[in-house]
């Protein structure tokens, strides 16, 4: 069978799979389409919660960032595993406590104020729309790559299969599917690890690998990528602080904000909703990391093996000697080689100590026609005499072109989707990895858009506007909402606002300066009142979103301590923490209903609970 | 009380150990990690992509293991107390 049957027939049986699951899960009350009737056991949510978790980005793209970034890849590894020990210690067991169904209900109950409770829903579907879109855009690619249909018609049966279990069986049917995408994703980004390992270093373990001797050599794997690296001129893979981007104080600032920004995440903090107390919700969440760590400290090694070994295969290779995985890739554009004329790849850094002109690029938002237009402008240069011809030569020098457009380096995303190639594994493993990427999008889109129907038919709806509303009304308002919301997405995917894949890594900010405060001074403070903390929010998020557009759309210079538009979050969950704490002594403490609601959720449960 | 204050200290304990293994070999301390090498890892960069994540899900571990414990505890003082 080739890549197409295969992939078909994977995404064929997984998606069945998942349809079954909702039929089998469907829900008839509230309580089981925001929480699943609480009746989750831990293991099962951390499950949940893992695939939840992994996106389509840290599916895909992850690996492929470390791989390019070296040591400074630890920010995205650090920050969104950190997160879930300040989410597990700080809020998870006291929210569960309160019995609330959303993040909005909690800040709405807390400071006892309907104010607070639009300032949360609108920061919940703010965050959780921006990473919606860039799910269903990502279904639309994989299913783009792998089967060669329209991007829009891959978001359009993604949006289908999300549509159908999301409003059969909500929280619950969402939860279950999950589950069973969790094994899909692990197994599928597992294989190819593996694989890679012992081919190069003859260990199963990547972990261990990593750090081993390469087979048929006398140095080990990261010793050898070091010097490669530095020689070629990117820079050593596992020294940090290179280069100003990052440095300490921005490697430090962006780690703590993707920290800060994950404990305050909306679709994660729900999770712990579902479980059936405080005591299942501490042990959801080391389970939740305990499935999420087997991803993420595999793609460490996954990226340091793709990196050696895509290094290794290209640079100085002649045509006839490329591996096969390149010309698949090629034919996409993902990766472009353009030749000086000496017929061998020269893959190569900003300072290399041959000082040879990197070749190696690729398509990055260019369509194909531009990519053609450059690659014929490219052969017309080199064929008038090239370099020794300049500037008589005709054409444009292709090299300089994407070098400027900023577009050295093969796409990130073939890392992880090119690594089955790479360890040489047969076809139904690439269909796999297909099927993986399917369902890290898909169960991170259902999560996010369960959010933005609770967050309006629970929290809007319910509670603000008809507080009468009968329990089929509001089960009734709960479904059109996710319908709605997942055609908005669906939209989003298939027509990308050119912002969305900068403002998924900025929700972490936003979310670190507004929520974060928020939620943990909402339960270790007593005295913290409904103004301190909406202006804490205000200003926090006020900040962090102005220094962001001022410095990435306004060309603002980083003045703030050098920190780049990633890290800035930091300062804002800082200005929001003083802001609320300064406040807060001049403004009325909260009533004795709220005083009584931090009583209780500060006492241990009750045995039966 | 004393439940809300065992709770805070024990809290405190963990963040700090947090902070110390992610934030502070992970980061801060890397460089000067780096110069060791341990199974053919530069010391600070494995803390920052493989160590770092490690002792994240061993102090949630110990997190749910010592306030179960505490509130099993507290809450049988609170049920002989009441009585």
């Amino acid at each position: 069978m080739d890549l197409k049957s295969w992939t078909l027939l994977f995404v064929g049986f997984t998606f069945t799979l998942y349809l079954f699951i909702a039929w089998r899960s469907r829900v008839r009350d509230t309580s089981g389409f925001y929480v699943a009737g609480r009746g989750v056991p831990a293991a099962a949510n951390g499950m949940a919660t893992a695939a939840d978790w992994m996106s389509a980005a840290s599916f895909l793209s992850m690996a492929g960032l470390i791989s390019i970034m070296g040591y400074s890849g630890c920010v995205y590894l650090m920050g969104w595993t950190g997160g879930y020990v300040l989410l597990a210690l700080l809020l998870a067991p006291y929210l569960r406590k309160s019995g609330n169904y959303t993040v909005p209900d909690f800040v709405g109950d807390r400071y006892d104020s309907n104010v607070a409770r639009m300032v949360a829903v609108v920061c919940a579907i703010f965050v959780s729309f921006t990473y919606v879109a860039g799910q269903m855009r990502g279904v639309g690619i994989v299913f783009s790559r792998f089967l060669e249909v329209d991007i829009n018609v891959g978001v359009l049966i993604g949006m289908a299969i999300v549509f159908v279990y999301a409003t059969l069986g909500g929280m619950k049917g969402i939860t279950w599917t999950q589950v069973a995408q969790y094994w899909v994703i692990i197994t599928a980004f597992l294989i190819p690890a593996v694989a890679i390992s012992i081919k190069l270093t003859g260990h199963a373990m990547p972990q261990i690998g990593m750090g081993s001797e390469l087979l048929g050599g006398t140095a080990t794997l990261l010793d050898k990528l070091d010097q490669i690296q530095s020689d070629l001129g990117f820079g050593s893979y596992t020294e940090p602080f290179i280069g100003a981007m990052w440095d300490k104080t921005n490697v430090f600032c962006t780690a703590l904000a993707l920290m800060a920004g994950t404990a305050g995440l909306p679709h994660v903090i729900v999770r712990f909703y579902t479980v059936k107390n405080v005591r299942a919700a501490r042990w959801s969440a080391f389970w939740a990391l305990l499935f999420i760590s087997i991803l993420y400290l595999t793609a460490p090694a996954t990226a340091a093996f793709a990196r050696y070994y895509m290094i290794d295969s290209l640079d100085g290779k002649s045509a006839q000697e490329l591996p096969g995985w390149f010309e698949g890739w090629e034919k996409t554009n993902l990766i472009i080689w353009l030749d000086d004329g000496d017929g061998r790849v020269q893959y190569r850094g900003a300072n290399p100590k041959d000082g040879r002109e990197n070749e190696i690029f690729r398509r990055g938002k260019l369509e194909g026609a531009e990519v053609a237009a450059i690659r014929e402008g490219h052969n017309e240069w080199l064929a008038s005499g090239g370099p020794e011809n300049s500037p008589a030569a005709q054409g444009a020098d292709g090299r300089a072109v994407l070098r400027d457009l900023k577009l050295s380096g093969p796409d990130r995303d073939i890392i992880v989707l090119a690594s089955p190639e790479m360890a040489e594994l047969s076809t139904w493993i690439i269909a796999l990895v297909a099927a993986g990427g399917l369902a890290a999008a898909l169960s991170t889109a259902s999560g996010l858009l369960l959010v933005i129907s609770s967050s309006v038919a629970h929290d809007v709806y319910y509670k603000v506007v008809n507080p009468q509303a009968t329990e089929r009304q509001r089960l009734r308002v709960g479904r059109i909402v996710i319908g709605f919301a997942v055609v908005i997405a669906g939209l989003f995917g298939i027509f990308p606002p050119g912002f969305v894949s900068q403002v998924v890594a900025f929700a972490f900010g936003l979310a670190a300066a507004s929520f974060f405060p928020a939620l943990v001074l909402g339960i270790f403070s007593r005295r913290v009142g409904t103004v301190p903390a909406v202006a804490g929010m205000i200003c926090g998020i006020g900040f962090t979103a102005s220094y962001i557009i001022g410095s990435v759309y306004g060309g603002m210079d980083a003045w703030c301590f050098g920190i780049g538009a990633q890290g800035i979050g930091v300062v804002g969950m800082v200005i929001n923490f003083a802001v609320t704490i300064s406040l807060m002594p001049f403004c009325p403490a909260p009533p004795a209903r709220v005083q009584a609601l931090l009583d209780d959720i500060r006492s241990p449960e009750a045995e039966d609970a | 009380m004393r439940y809300w204050r065992a709770n805070a200290v024990f809290m405190a304990v963990l963040l700090t150990v947090w902070a110390v293994v992610g934030l502070g070999c992970g980061v801060l301390f890397a460089d000067s990690l780096n110069g060791m090498t341990v199974g053919g890892f530069p010391l600070g960069f494995w803390f920052a992509q493989q160590g770092s994540i490690i002792s994240f899900v061993l102090l949630i571990f110990v997190y749910a293991l010592g306030m179960n414990w505490l509130d099993r505890r507290y809450r049988d003082d609170a049920e002989s107390d009441g009585e």
